[in-house]
């Protein structure tokens, strides 16, 4: 299944339909696809389709704003939870790093792997805070509230089977990334996204 | 509606007695912590006395505090426990915990409208202990579905 969604994305436009979708926080309709990426409602239903079966992105039926006479509901797409990873030859490091969680937690060294995380994110630091986030994966977005948050969780399955250990690992690791520059790093999870979310030091709340 | 709801244990081994200043970071974000899960979608009941605290509790040993809980569901447990405050105390459960060498929390499926008691909680950590999660007895890693009929209840 992976390697069929890394296939899908080979062709250059639906690439393009694919970084569109998933770069956006709310579903999209095909007619907002169609505008962005500069091409006909047709093509991008076809490519939205196929990214669809590819697992990459998950449609639903968006129930339509205004009343009676609006029309059917429009599809909307929004790029699908499922995790894609390709290596060639077969590696699985999720499995590894699950054992070497349980691991940790059994023998109670999450703080010895905080340290490890802050001393990972010291050598990850370096030129603006956002930008180095944004490569590493974590999709960053300034909120109303001028708190940076994080969209995508680059720990996600881990995080969810190992909580503490990986939220606290992550945490101590962005806390080294981004530096004291004004700003606090701290645990803030929401129902979706990362669970650190850094705020502004002269931002009272 | 489903008609099963979700029992949950957890036990901690303290580091220093519950009063010490050790603990007292733990002690005093309890209130907090309990006041969240109540507000938190899915959430049924949990053990506690008169004071709203359960640390009293130490049915294992003396130096086992429990956390027994009953939820709605998997997810709405899982939720509480990851996409909340709780989180945080959770990230720091070393400062005031040591590790046990064996599972400390364990999950597993009750008719709604009734509550798990401490011994049914101890048989069920006992069971997962022994044989590993199963429809019996499970992990927030591995749960199981309430049953059959739940399953196609819930798709209908």
């Amino acid at each position: 299944m992976s390697l069929e969604a890394i296939a899908a994305l080979r062709e250059p436009v639906r690439r393009t339909v694919y970084e569109y979708v998933a770069a956006r926080a709310e579903p999209v309709t095909r007619n907002e696809v169609a505008e962005a990426v500069g091409i006909g409602r047709t093509l991008a239903a076809f490519h939205l389709d196929k990214l669809t079966d590819a697992g990459l992105l998950e449609a639903a039926n968006a129930p339509r704003a205004g009343g009676p006479g609006a029309g059917r509901p429009a599809k909307v797409y929004r790029r699908s939870a499922a995790e894609h990873t390709v290596s060639v030859p077969p590696r699985d490091y999720r499995l590894l790093a699950g054992v070497l969680a349980s691991a940790v937690e059994r023998v109670g060294a999450e703080p010895a792997a905080y340290a490890a995380a802050a001393a990972q994110g010291a050598k990850l630091a370096g030129g603006d805070a956002v930008a180095r986030l944004a490569e590493l994966g974590y999709e960053p977005y300034q909120d109303g509230d001028r708190t940076v948050r994080l969209r995508n969780c680059p720990f996600d399955a881990l995080a969810h089977s190992h909580p503490g250990l990986v939220c606290g690992l992550n945490l101590a690791m962005l806390e080294a990334v981004v530096g004291d520059g004004g700003h606090v790093v701290r645990l803030d999870p929401g129902p979706t996204g990362c669970c650190v979310a850094i705020h502004s030091k002269n931002n009272h709340r | 509606m489903s008609d099963h709801h979700l029992a949950q244990l957890n036990i901690a081994r303290l580091r220093a007695p519950i009063d010490s200043p050790d603990l007292a970071d733990f002690v005093a974000r309890l209130p907090e912590i309990h006041d969240l899960a109540e507000r938190s979608p899915g959430y049924v009941w949990r053990l506690q006395d008169d004071s709203g605290d359960a640390t009293a509790f130490r049915p294992f040993e003396p130096d086992v505090i429990v956390n027994l809980t009953v939820w709605e569901s998997v997810e709405s447990l899982r939720a509480f426990v990851y996409r909340t405050a709780h989180l945080e105390p959770m990230r720091r459960r070393r400062e005031w915990f040591v590790p046990l060498d064996a599972e400390h929390l364990v999950l597993w499926w009750i008719p709604a409208g009734t509550l798990p008691s401490i011994e049914e909680a101890a048989g069920k950590l006992a069971a997962l202990r022994r044989s590993g999660p199963s429809a019996e007895a499970f992990t927030l890693r591995e749960p199981f579905p309430a049953s059959i009929d739940d399953r196609r209840s819930e798709t209908t």
